[in-house]
Parts: C-alpha cells; structure tokens; sequence
C-alpha cells in the first residue's frame, strides 16, 4: 500500500480491485444504494467506481449538493442584496453561477455589484473588519458540514461588535432529508452511505432510529475510493443478510458522538427551522435559522428585502434527479440542452452536482 | 414536496462575465461568435497559439502572436508579470515550431504605480529576454487614472521564422502518435493562489514560468515531424488536449497513473476542490509525434533544465474523435471536457 499518510494509500489500485472483487462475489440480486453527499457523487464518477461495480448494485444519487438544493427564493435574496449599493456579497464559489430568477451572481457582478468568493466564512468577517464602510454578507450555504463555521463567524463578528457584517442563513440538514425520501411514495432507496463529513461533525446518533424506522442499513461512508467501495461493501453485506443496523465505515474520521465543541457552537448560534429545498419542497426542521439572541445577524432582517418574484421554469427534472426518482442521463435535456456552461439547473452548476458530475466524467454518447 | 421543477438558463450572451476569460468554453464561444464573426480571417481560424503567415520571397512562414497579461497579483513565488509577459508570447510562437526573434511590448499603467516596482519588473523582463535569446524592438506606454487598471497590464507580441520543414499545430496530431508533457502540471495556477492568500496554508510551490524555445529547438533539430505543441496555460492540460482532439478530430486517451502532479499541488487541489487537470501551466509544454519516437524525444527533454520531468501521458486514437479520456488505476475511464467557466481570473 502506498503512504496511508496521504490520499493515495485510499486509492491503491490493488486494494481497490480486491475489495471490488468482495462486493462482486457478496452480491446475489439488485440493491438501490443512496450516497447522499454530492461530494461522494463527484468521487464516484471521478474514480469511475460506477463502472466496476456489479450491475446489480444500483447507485441513486441523493440530495446533498447545498448549491443544488439552496431554494430559489434563497438565491434571489442574495442576488437583490447582491446589487445594493456599499453591500459585499460573499460567498462560496460555485454558487456564483446558480441561475436564480433572473441571472446569477456573476451577472451582478459584472452589472457593478460588489460579490466575493471566499473558502471560510471567517475571511467575511475579516472583509467586514477591514471595510467598515460596508455591510458584508455571507451567505452561509451547506449542510452540517459548513454549520459551525458559519456560527463561527457570526460569534466572531458578536464579539467584534461588527455592525457591518451578516449572514444569508442557508444550511440544511440531512436527518431531515433522509426522513423525506425514505417516506415519499416510491420510495425505492434499500440502504445508505451516510455522508462522512456531516457525521464527522455531528456523530451519528441521529441515525440508528432511522435505520429501525424504515428498515433500511446505514453506513458512515468517506470520500476516496477505498473508502466508498469500503461503504458499500458493508452496505451490500448487511441487506444481503437481512441487517438493519447502522455501522461506520469510516472511523478515521467519524465517532459515533461526533465533534460535541462543533455541536454546541451550532446550538449556541443556531436552531433548525423548517427549510425549502430546491426542486424537492418544504422539509420540516430541515434547515437553520438563527436563534433569537443572534437575529441581528441576519441578513433577511438587516436589509428591507421587497417582496421578490421567485419563478422556477418546469424544463427539466432536476427534482427527480435530487430525489434520487430518476438518473441525470434519463433526462431529455442532459448533455444537450443542458450542460456545465449552459445549465438548465442547479445540479448541472456544482462541481457535487449529480448532472455536472455524469456530464464531466461519463457522458453518454 | 412540489414535484419537479428547474431554473431557466442562463447564457450571459448580453455581458461579458469572468467566465468569458477562462480560456474554456466561454472564451472559445466569445471567440468564435463575437470576435471571429466581425474579424474573423484564415490566419485567425487556424485555432493555435500563434498565426502562421506565409512569406512566398523568402520561402519560408513566419508566426506571430499576442497576449496580454493581467496577472494578480505582479509578483508571485517563481516569477513576475514581466517574466511571465517575455515567457507567455516566447512560448506561444515557439509553439508552431517557429524560432521566437522579437518582441513587442506595450504597457497600461495606472496613476501611482510605484516606478521602483516597474523597475523591478523591466529587470525580470530584460533577464527573460536574455535567456530566451529575443529583444523588444517596439514598445508602448500608457497611464491610466487610478483604479482605471489594477496596477500594471502588460500586453506582448512577438515573431519568430519557421524553418521549412515545420508543420506543427493542434491540427496534426494523428491516430497513434504518443502524447508527451514536459513536466508537473498546475504549479503555476496554485502559486498564484498562495501568493493571493487564498491557500490558507503554507506551500513551497513555485510557479514553472519558463521560455521553453530552447528546449523545442533542441527537440525540433534531431525530430522535426512533431505534429502537434501546445503549452496548456489557461485551462490546463485538459482543455488545451480537448482543444486538440476537436481540430484534429481524434481523441486522446490519457494513463492518469502516468500525468506527472506535485504531491504539495495535488494536496492544494484535494483541499481546495481544484481539478489540476484544469490549472494553469507556464512553463510546460505538450508534444504529440509519432510513436517510434517517444522515446528519443523524451531523451531530448531531459536533457533540459525545463524538461526534467518529462513524461508520456497517453496516446492519440481514431476512436471517439473529439474525446479526451482518462483511464483510472482502477481500470475506469472518464471524459475530460474543457474547463467550463471560471475557475481562478487572472492567473496570467
């Protein structure tokens, strides 16, 4: 095995071939597996790991990629405080080209809106030190993931006594989620690769009790390719003996407690609210807001939004896609209409985006 | 829960957005629809790095090139604006087989800019000329008012003859011909992000900014029929092989085992969710020639400062035409498209 220190040990080509011959041999009838993180999509297609797997093992790509599920109305909030006069947008990357209702943010800013790609939530609050002249909004998209440094900066720019600074509260959260595909009509999800960064924050204590409720196994899955496959194979090896039990696949990273100082900052700061998610609908208690004591910081409250006209167009089935309902391939619009430079939706945008992720690495001819 | 429902397009064809400068899919669609369609010519639509235009006197071709360089910021680990404004065009005309001999330069300067950096700049400038063997023989300057220009844009031309029996560019690659690149790729696109701050972490990364013409002449002298050099800048090496595969109409198939990365880059990436496929190089070249002679073009490489590292990555196929495919260790394959809209402005 090559240097476990560092990513390639979780690529061997070696490891990889024999856990996949494991999985081959386990597997006697068809399995729909749900990876929900957008992020084990990308490493999925990006390996090729789809394409070693056993036809039988259906992987149905879930919904968490936040710049795809981020609501509409969401996006067009920050477009509007986007274009406002002394206003700092600032951002992740990839949700500068979501297509909101009317363009995206790249087009405010190239309109003299003043929108700034950032890699922590912290640097916002450094942007709102050094220019105390303008108001600094981040908009705090992601799941549980990005949560405790979203609150991070909201108690740093509280003790800061930042007057200038606020946060788009966006996060979602995946309990939620996985209560609403596994209780939606249709429902054809048999086991899950629960996301490993969202549990390395928050354990997996949430999930025994999904797991009992609807009868399905749940394993805590990481991102390389050794780690997936690792995922899988405990997956495929509970359904294929009747278990329904939750078990962690990627303990370099994830207990089953979770990181308590990351969870008790988020509970400082915020409190799950019920959430929109784009192309799904309403979820409750699916998102955070924050709690009373910080609702200065909220960038709904600090700017006099006006009542915006949100409109999403009905061309393609991003829903589905989400939803785990349908593949990107089955869409009409896939790599023709709709492509990474021209999308139709939003999992087409992010580089964890299901659509985007089919289109860069197995484009169907 | 709502049922399916989806955002419109958007196709920003009413403004020019970053994206456009990208080098990938937006900056060719400017390209092809906006720019070719009011000026467009033959020399235009060759589609390389530098023009090949004919001198029927003197029997021979000359390529000429231009680039402007935006760079931020001007001074980064490994190299400059000027470095990079001498290297950038050097290497765009060497890119047709031809021997870059002069250069242009014209400067746009904003009101402020302090003159002992410009002459720090003009230094690195003047020693990149001396080591590529090229003289600026014409020059510009203008000064902007403050916040007109961010500091200092450099934009560079430059020519270069082409001996007679050259016939190089992103048009020749033919099936079976080896894919070779003359080093580790994205060095440049990740110390530009260190030197902006952006990395959040220390890197000893620096970038490859280079004039590479010595190293194509030696090349070129012992093995004249390489159809194809291309240095993957904006992009990076999957866009500028995706551009290849289209104007040759092959594909290109890649041993992802065998594309030679940094590990320190690499991490930068994983961290920072960077494709290095995709990041910036500007001091490495691709070289596409017929298979029987890989192995002596290699030997060639390495005999030079800038090729130490050179590598071959793949192999030019008839099947899929257009396609640029990787094959993983683990035996999975996976299509390379071009970069599809910004990924870091103002990386050269």
């Amino acid at each position: 095995m090559k240097d476990p220190a560092f990513l390639e040990g979780y690529r061997d080509a070696e490891l990889v071939k024999g856990i996949l011959k494991q999985i081959h041999q386990r597997v006697t009838c068809h399995w729909s597996l749900m990876e929900i993180c957008g992020g084990q999509t990308h490493a999925i297609m990006q390996s090729g790991l789809d394409q070693l797997l056993p036809d039988a093992i259906e992987l149905v790509h879930g919904p968490g990629c936040p710049v795809c599920v981020t609501a509409l109305e969401l996006i067009d909030q920050a477009l509007w405080i986007a274009s406002q006069p002394n206003v700092i947008l600032t951002s992740f990357g990839d949700m500068l080209r979501v297509p909101g209702s009317q363009g995206d943010l790249f087009s405010i800013r190239a309109a003299g809106g003043q929108v700034k790609v950032v890699y922590s939530p912290m640097d916002a609050v450094r942007i709102a030190r050094e220019k105390p002249d303008q108001q600094v909004v981040f908009f705090a998209i992601g799941f549980e993931t990005t949560a405790p440094a979203n609150a991070m900066a909201v108690i740093q720019a509280e003790k800061l006594q930042l007057s200038n600074f606020s946060i788009l509260p966006a996060n979602v959260l995946v309990p939620p989620a996985m209560h609403a595909i596994l209780s939606s009509p249709g429902n054809r999800i048999q086991g899950f690769l629960a996301a490993g960064h969202v549990c390395a924050v928050m354990g997996y204590w949430e999930y025994p009790s999904i797991a009992e409720k609807y009868q399905v196994p749940i394993v805590v899955t990481g991102f390389e390719p050794l780690d997936l496959l690792n995922g899988i194979l405990k997956t495929v090896t509970l359904l294929e003996a009747g278990e329904v039990r939750v078990e962690n696949a990627y303990p370099r990273a994830v207990t089953y407690e979770g990181n308590q100082a990351a969870q008790d900052l988020v509970k400082r700061v915020f409190e799950p609210v019920d959430r929109n998610w784009r192309g799904i609908g309403t979820i409750p208690k699916s998102g955070y807001g924050l709690q009373k004591q910080y609702r200065n910081f909220d960038a709904g409250q600090r700017f006099d939004i006006k009542e915006l006209h949100t409109e999403e167009s009905k061309i393609c089935i991003a829903g589905q896609i989400l939803q785990g309902r349908k593949t990107p391939s089955q869409c009409p619009a896939f790599g023709t209409q709709c492509t990474p430079y021209t999308p139709l939706g939003a999992p087409m945008v992010s580089s964890e985006g299901a659509c985007a992720a089919y289109y860069r690495f197995r484009r169907k001819h | 829960m709502q049922g399916p429902v989806c955002p419109v397009p958007h196709h920003h064809t009413d403004q020019i957005v970053i994206g456009h400068g990208s080098g990938g899919r937006m900056t060719m669609d400017l390209i092809q629809n906006v720019f070719q369609a009011q000026i467009g010519n033959p020399y235009l639509s060759q589609g390389n790095d530098a023009a090949r235009i004919n001198l029927p006197a003197q029997g021979s071709q000359l390529a000429v090139s231009t680039d402007s360089h935006v760079i931020f910021p001007l001074f980064y680990p490994g190299g400059d604006i000027g470095r990079l404004a001498v290297c950038g065009t050097v290497n765009d005309v060497a890119m047709l087989g031809a021997d870059p001999a002069y250069l242009t330069a014209g400067f746009i300067i904003e009101e402020g800019f302090s003159m002992d950096s410009l002459q720090r700049i003009l230094q690195s400038m003047a020693d990149a000329c001396r080591e590529a063997g090229v003289q600026i023989v014409a020059g510009d300057t203008k000064v902007v008012e403050k916040g007109n220009v961010d500091g200092l844009f450099i934009n560079t031309s430059g020519i270069g003859l082409i001996l007679p029996d050259r016939k190089i560019g992103g048009q020749f690659a033919q099936p079976g011909d080896a894919v070779l690149v003359s080093g580790t790729l994205g060095d440049h696109g990740i110390a530009i992000l260190q030197a902006r701050g952006d990395l959040g972490f220390e890197s000893e990364i620096i970038s490859d900014v280079a004039p590479l013409n010595h190293m194509l002449k030696n090349l070129l002298e012992q093995i004249p029929d390489v159809h194809v050099l291309r240095d993957p800048t904006r992009g990076g090496l999957a866009t500028t092989l995706k551009e290849i595969a289209c104007q040759s109409q092959v594909s290109i198939r890649l041993q992802e085992a065998a594309i030679p990365i940094k590990r320190d880059v690499m991490t930068a990436c994983e961290m920072l969710g960077f494709d290095p496929l995709y990041l910036a190089n500007e001091g490495k070249a691709i070289v596409i020639l017929p298979e029987e002679k890989s192995d002596k073009a290699l030997t060639i490489l390495k005999e030079h400062t800038y090729g130490r590292l050179a590598v071959r990555i793949g192999t030019v196929s008839h099947e899929n035409p257009t396609e640029v495919l990787l094959e993983t260790d683990f035996g999975s394959t996976r299509i390379l498209d071009l970069l599809s809209g910004e990924m870091l402005p103002r990386i050269c």
